[in-house]
């Protein structure tokens, strides 16, 4: 029996491609084993470890994993909480005791603390076989997010979008002087002036596209530089926002 | 509901930069293809930024209205079809899907785009019927004034088949080099409201934040032939004039892509 | 009566000019442009998402939902009333049974794979036309799929055994229309009709030809998937 790869790292392959033949070698996510072939589940680019051979998705929906950081929107206010969505193919829950430390009295309307529309960074806490999320805002730098908008990015790209250290998305806010919280799920909020804003998408935009390449974090401080006038240093300190270090408090009391 | 993103749009707008980094008053780069579908006797696909409609012109032949027995017959429809939008559900067209079908025929007729008078075989029996059918294909904003854009255009494509001895229509020849007789050439301009700010062609996240809209469909003399109002913040005499005003201004280049 | 030359002048089994986009509709989460000869099929992926009404829900696997239409302007003749009808109905199914075998939607119980094809132009093979783009737009959504899904229309005009009917050999009255779909790395069939008459022999051989044909059709939907993502 041949023992073959047949197709190069990194490449591209499409559902049912045959990447390897051989008993030798271990299918990993994303690879099934076919008799002695190792066959592609997904579309994905190859990535060969040794003789595990495993797929990296280049689509997908975000998949809801304990403890991700996520940014979502309120769909639906229920009687015990509320319900968000946040790109994933289920929505999430939030209960109250999960919502706030503050007491919240009974039969109060809820739409004080979140209303239809709003969006949030929470926690994933709970995920059950039925794919029942839950999400909860009691936790480090969670907080409702006030005004600011939304763009969708692959979830896939989220890790590069963020950088070492969080120092890519740290060059995007010194640069554009806007928030910018990356979501596990894709869902990116940015809040700045909106001529700022623009710029801050665009340069989101362009760090998704050209993930793939290498040395992306000097071209990006070269791409910054020219559409804002901003200098910024590539290996500048981290936002510690960007690291759920801070403690967000977030008072319900007053008028939005 | 949606307080903040209104107030987060409302922001954007009082300085006239969108989310795109467009103007209020600006429309996304248009682009036209004429005869998209070789199965229809008129065809386009328009396309507004990301937002993408089809349409698509079938003639028939059939009896004329008893009251109009020197005319020839049109009808728009439109399907806002889940293809094109996760919220979009199968079915026959719902609210959206008849209001923007009525809101461009009417630009059509009313204007008297289509010449009528010149589609009729025998008086009073036999006269060609007009079909739009406007497809959605990709949604991302702007349906109504891309909708009218694609109509016309499918319009202008249109030629005439060939009809057989009986004045039936022969569909396994080649359509004739005669085109439908067009005189007019309306075009639609919706205008938002959000807030004391309006702007034009909205993104999907500016259309779900409208308040207020007005669709004003302008001839190319300038003239108003179809007025529609949505939403339900109302509007004063003055706001309707700058509307109107707008509507005008911008048409001529709704009209160029065509 | 011999069929000695196709109406097109097509080699016996000759497919027509094949091209294929993926991404076209960026709304979706997933899509695809599937064109042979004239007939042209869209196709875009929503899912896996919460499935309405809740009486439908399968609490142990995901459901794909197929919805086939022709756009009112894309028949041969007259205008198609737009509601699908019978027919749509029908061919919204089998499709649906040609494209689930490669699914395994175990990880999304309680949610739906819908999945809208449409016709903005047709000329024959439209089944076909619209698996073939619905299984690109599923890869594209990024779907787990044990194998892409080909399909082609075969048959019989007259004498001769056929591959990729146009309207003119569908509607002949000597003849037969075979839709078959194939999965190209099993070869295994998973959608098989037939209209008109046929022996037994000649069926094996429509069957065989019809694999045959879906391996270049594979090579088109292999390329337009990778081209999209080409770096």
């Amino acid at each position: 029996m041949t023992e073959e790869i047949m197709v190069k790292d990194k490449e591209i392959v499409v559902p049912g491609e045959t990447i390897a033949t051989g008993i030798s070698f271990l299918p990993g996510k994303g690879a099934y084993r076919d008799n002695d072939k190792i066959v592609a589940q997904r579309l994905g680019i190859v990535s060969i470890d040794g003789k595990v051979i495993k797929l990296i998705p280049l689509a997908g929906k975000y998949i809801p994993k304990l403890k991700d950081r996520v940014v979502g929107m309120v769909i639906d206010v229920l009687m015990t909480g509320w319900r968000l969505e946040f790109n994933s193919p289920y929505s999430a829950v939030m209960t109250l005791k999960d919502a706030t430390s503050e007491f919240i009295p009974r039969g109060v309307d809820l739409t004080q603390y979140y209303a239809l529309g709003d969006y949030v960074v929470c926690q994933i806490v709970n995920v059950t076989s039925q794919k029942l999320i839950d999400v909860s805002m009691k936790g480090p730098g969670l907080r409702k997010l006030r005004g600011g908008r939304i763009i969708e990015v692959n979830s896939q790209k989220v890790p590069r979008i963020i950088g070492k250290d969080g120092s890519m998305v740290s060059m995007v806010k010194q640069a554009t002087n806007c928030d910018v919280i990356v979501g596990q799920n894709g869902w990116i909020w940015i809040d700045g002036e909106p001529e700022n804003e623009v710029v801050a998408v665009k340069a989101i935009k362009k760090i998704e596209e050209d993930a793939h390449l290498s040395g992306l974090t000097d071209k990006m401080a070269v791409w910054l530089e020219k559409e804002t006038g901003v200098k910024v240093n590539p290996a500048a300190a981290p936002q510690a926002e960007e690291q759920l270090t801070e403690e967000h408090p977030h008072h319900f009391g007053g008028s939005q | 509901m949606y307080a903040e993103q209104k107030t987060h749009l409302l922001k954007a707008l009082a300085k006239n930069v969108r989310y795109d980094g467009r103007k209020a008053l600006e429309y996304r780069p248009i682009t036209v293809e004429y005869g998209v579908s070789g199965s229809a006797e008129g065809s386009a696909r328009v396309k507004v930024g990301g937002t993408e409609v089809l349409a698509g012109v079938k003639m028939e032949i059939g009896k004329p209205y008893p009251d109009t027995p020197d005319q020839g017959n049109m009808m728009v429809n439109a399907e806002l079809i889940p293809l094109s939008n996760p919220a979009f559900e199968s079915g026959p067209p719902g609210q959206q899907a008849t209001e923007l079908a009525r809101v461009v025929d009417r630009a059509i007729r009313e204007s008297k785009a289509i010449d009528v008078k010149k589609l009729v075989i025998l008086p009073g029996e036999k006269v060609w019927g007009v079909n739009i059918d406007i497809v959605t294909i990709n949604d991302e904003g702007n349906l109504l004034d891309v909708s009218c854009l694609a109509a016309m255009a499918a319009l202008k494509n249109t030629r005439l088949p060939k009809l057989n001895e009986d004045n039936a229509i022969d569909y396994d020849a080649e359509p004739t080099k005669e085109k439908l007789p067009l005189s007019r050439e309306p075009v639609e301009i919706t205008i938002i409201k959000v807030g004391d700010k309006f702007f034009v062609d909205p993104l999907s996240d500016e259309e779900k934040l409208i308040e207020g809209r007005l669709t004003v469909a302008i001839t190319e003399k300038g003239t108003i032939c179809a007025m529609q109002k949505g939403g339900t913040a109302p509007f004063s005499a003055e706001e309707i004039d700058k509307m109107v005003e707008i509507a005008q201004t911008l048409a001529p280049t709704l009209r160029k892509a065509l | 009566m011999t069929y000695a030359k196709r109406f097109d002048g097509r080699g016996m089994d000759e497919l027509r000019p094949m091209s294929a986009k993926v991404g076209i509709i960026p709304r979706a989460d997933g899509s695809a442009m599937f064109k042979i000869g004239k007939t042209v099929a869209l196709c875009a992926v929503y899912g896996p998402r919460d499935l309405h009404p809740k009486f439908m829900q399968n609490p142990e696997t995901g459901i794909l939902r197929v919805n086939y239409n022709m756009m009112p302007f894309s028949g041969h003749g007259e205008r198609v009333r737009p509601g699908g009808g019978r027919r749509s109905k029908e061919i919204s199914m089998v499709i649906e049974n040609a494209l689930l075998p490669v699914l395994d939607l175990k990880e999304y119980p309680n949610s739906v794979v819908d999945v809208f094809i449409e016709l903005p132009q047709t000329d024959a093979g439209t089944r076909c036309a619209g698996i073939t783009a619905a299984a690109m737009a599923l890869a594209d959504a990024g779907l787990e799929m044990k194998d892409l899904v080909c399909a082609v229309a075969a048959g019989r005009c007259e004498d001769k055994i056929i591959v990729d009917l146009n309207y003119l050999e569908d509607s002949h009255e000597d003849g037969a229309d075979v839709p078959v779909a194939v999965l190209p790395n099993s070869g295994k069939v998973t959608l098989l009709q037939m209209d008109g008459e046929v022996t037994r022999e000649q069926i094996k051989e429509i069957i065989a030809k019809a694999k045959e044909a879906c391996k270049k059709i594979y090579e088109v939907q292999k390329a337009a998937l990778k081209e999209k993502f080409a770096r």
